[in-house]
């Protein structure tokens, strides 16, 4: 039975991604495991991440050692049920063909390219994976960030739906006039995206300022919104970590963003030179800086958010779960814990303000079983 | 992103800042591209086409065609820019900068502090440098030392087209006197530019790629053989890491210290001549101030000391080649004290 043998790929992480290394694998040959175990560790010049067990079965056959380099899509290694003769498992691995970036593949790669929609006279940039029944998800990403962040997220939320990711105003490829700035002004562009692309029901997640921008959302158009995931949220409590927004708008050189880009996670490691390159590049953009001193002020004056929506978000009779990392040193973990008796909330430890990056399997997983209800 | 090459790059430069400051301007001889007489111009945009289309959108009053004389172009721009312009003016070959070197070395570098600071000279000089067309020794130097000698002058040597457009965006808006020098063989390199205006700042090197086990560090054309070099000596199992300091003046000192107290080796490729030389500089920063981290003597990859040979065979001996730097890198990686 062959459709029992199935291939571990190269994945594909975020829009440049074109190879990765095997960096080990953290099971043996031979070994059992269960869905959404770690099977294998791939570095690619920007980030660090584990492979997880997409279902269970054994490790027949690791095709790709430790250290080597292969393109996206190439076969790392099979997985099949322990009674597959040893000849079936040779006959995946010679059969198996490496999808090769031809002119045939033209149609393919169009697909995974970010496109941009005109919302009120202004570009926004964004990343549509997936198709089918389910009702869609919409990404959104937080302050400074752009559809990126969503790199291990939209890929395993794409099955049998729809997955936008969207760059908003200010950010990543959108235009970067940004209007006040102000938070219901960032909604209206997200709101306007969302009738632009067609979509009538969607799955909201939103990372940081993007889960405040969901909430907002929500509660103007109840209707539209069938879930609300917000990681690491803002708009849940007036803290967040001043000298983190202050510097991010004023940074400019490669020193100085290490330092802050570290304060977003728990493991420095995962902020890579290229991370941080594609920060600097982003940043030394006409505008940007502009851009992000004005939505600075609008969200954060004096360094305190001035938008605290947690009374309001508990009238929702919409589905709201919150996902946070125990170590966010950019908006307390508190903000959760306060609302953990009246919604479900998921704290993740050794993780830091981007779980979705650090802790991507569990949070996933977690999105996954909230938006299947 | 789009990939655009340095010749694109430098001229979506020119032109967005154009558009942006009306104070800015192009001058130098044909970069109006063709030959001064109505019908031919546009035809080519310089001799490099790096100034194509700006004449047919600017006009005459804004993208300016002189005589050959660089004595002229130089002190005409130095005086637009003291006095209110921010005037981009064309060095065609860097090997000229004799003629005109009162205007820049003793003028435009010297403006400001002449006049107590309430000058400024927001001057750029595009020059071209480089050997390896068989120029001869009038045509192929990489003279950019001598400018970084210069208290005043800033000095911008870029090895690629994302580099080359936000370098000369931030040289147009940069208050002082900038040379910016272009290698003749890259003209057609490519790379990912974003399509909107952006600003690298000076004295911000660029790590090309990481390595634990040897710095190097490299300029213009030379990044490019350095890397070939790095690739081979990977395979090998030595880690280098790159470093591009993008501008000479000022200069990264910082990047280029904390990799070497890292790595301890050291080793520096500059397509000119040695003496007084980019190469020079560095060795003597490393030896004052990271003295103590040196596991192995600093190795410098030039040009020997002598004129930039015409004859092929000759000139390809001359350019410090990827081998060159790879035995170069070796020594110093198995250099046992």
């Amino acid at each position: 039975m062959s459709a029992a043998v199935s291939a571990i790929t190269m994945p594909k992480w975020g829009l440049t991604m074109t190879e990765g290394t095997v960096v080990g694998w953290l099971r043996q040959q031979g070994q059992r495991f269960a869905e959404g175990e770690e099977i294998l560790e791939i570095e690619t010049p920007k980030i660090t991440n584990v492979v997880e067990a997409s279902s269970g079965g054994t490790l027949r056959r690791i095709v790709a050692q430790a250290g080597t380099t292969l393109p996206v899509g190439a076969l790392l290694g099979v997985v099949a049920a322990d009674e597959v003769p040893e000849a079936e498992i040779d006959a995946f691995v010679a059969g198996f063909a490496v999808v090769e970036p031809s002119a045939g593949d033209e149609a393919e790669a169009e697909g995974v390219k970010p496109r941009s929609i005109e919302v009120a006279g202004r570009r926004l940039r964004y990343l549509e994976l997936g198709e089918g029944d389910g009702v869609p998800v919409l990404l959104v990403h937080g302050f400074g960030a752009d559809l990126n962040t969503w790199m291990f997220t939209q890929p395993a939320l794409a099955a049998g739906r729809r997955v936008v990711a969207l760059d908003l105003p200010g950010h990543g490829g959108s235009a970067k006039d940004v209007g006040t700035g102000e938070p219901e002004s960032l909604t209206d562009a997200v709101e306007g995206a969302l009738d632009g692309l067609r979509i009538e029901q969607v799955h909201l997640v939103g990372h940081s300022m993007g889960g405040a921008v969901a909430k907002l959302l929500a509660l103007r158009r109840p209707e539209l919104v069938a879930s609300l995931s917000l990681i690491a949220s803002a708009g849940l409590g007036p803290e967040i970590n001043a000298s983190f927004i202050d510097g991010f708008v004023r940074v400019a050189r490669r020193r100085e963003a290490t330092e802050i880009l570290a304060l977003l996670v728990h493991d420095p490691a995962l902020v890579s030179r290229t991370m941080v390159e594609d920060v600097l590049r982003y940043k030394r953009l006409d505008g940007v800086s502009a851009a992000l001193a004005r939505i600075a002020e609008a969200w954060f004056p004096g360094g305190r958010q001035s938008l605290d929506l947690t009374s309001r978000v508990a009238t929702l009779s919409l589905p709201v779960q919150l996902i946070w990392g125990r170590d966010d040193r950019i908006i307390p973990v508190a903000h959760a814990e306060a609302l953990a008796a009246r919604l479900p909330v998921h704290i993740l430890d050794a993780a830091g303000h981007l779980p979705h990056m650090e802790k991507a399997g569990e949070v996933n997983r977690l999105i996954e079983q909230f938006i299947a209800r | 992103m789009p990939q655009k090459s340095i010749r694109q790059a430098l001229n979506e430069a020119l032109a967005q800042e154009m558009r942006r400051d009306p104070t800015v301007v192009v001058i130098g001889e044909d970069v109006a591209g063709g030959a001064a007489t109505e019908g031919q111009r546009d035809a080519y945009g310089g001799v490099l086409g790096v100034t194509k289309g700006l004449f047919a959108e600017f006009g005459e009053a804004r993208v300016i065609d002189t005589p050959i004389t660089e004595s002229a172009i130089m002190g005409a721009a130095a005086g637009a820019a003291v006095t209110g312009l921010r005037p981009v003016a064309e060095l065609m070959f860097s090997d000229f900068f004799g003629v005109c070197f009162d205007q820049i070395f003793n003028q435009a570098a010297k403006f400001r502090y002449m006049f107590g600071g309430k000058a400024k000279t927001p001057l750029v000089i595009r020059t071209m440098i480089g050997a390896g067309r068989s120029a001869a020794a009038q045509h192929s130097q990489s003279p950019y030392h001598i400018f970084t000698s210069v208290p005043g002058l800033k000095c911008v040597v870029p090895s690629n087209a994302y580099d080359a457009k936000g370098l000369l965006i931030q040289a147009i808006r940069d208050d002082d006197p900038v040379i910016f020098c272009e290698h003749k063989l890259m003209y057609d390199l490519r790379a990912e530019v974003p399509d909107e205006p952006y600003t690298i700042p000076f004295g911000e090197a660029n790590i090309v790629r990481d390595g634990d086990e040897v710095t190097v560090i490299a300029l213009s054309r030379m990044v490019h053989y350095a890397n070939e070099a790095i690739d081979t000596l990977a395979k090998e199992g030595i880690e280098c890491e790159l470093i591009d300091p993008r501008t000479t003046s000022p200069l990264d000192e910082d990047t280029i210290l904390e990799s070497v107290e890292r790595t301890g080796r050291l080793v520096v490729v500059d397509e000119a001549t040695p003496r007084c030389s980019i190469a020079t500089d560095i060795a003597a920063l490393v030896a004052d101030k990271a003295f103590a981290a040196l596991k192995a003597p600093v190795r410098r990859v030039t040009a020997p000391h002598t004129p930039v040979p015409f004859a092929p065979s000759l000139e390809k001996l001359y350019i410090p080649s990827p081998e060159r730097i790879a035995a170069a890198i070796r020594e110093v990686h198995g250099y046992a004290g």
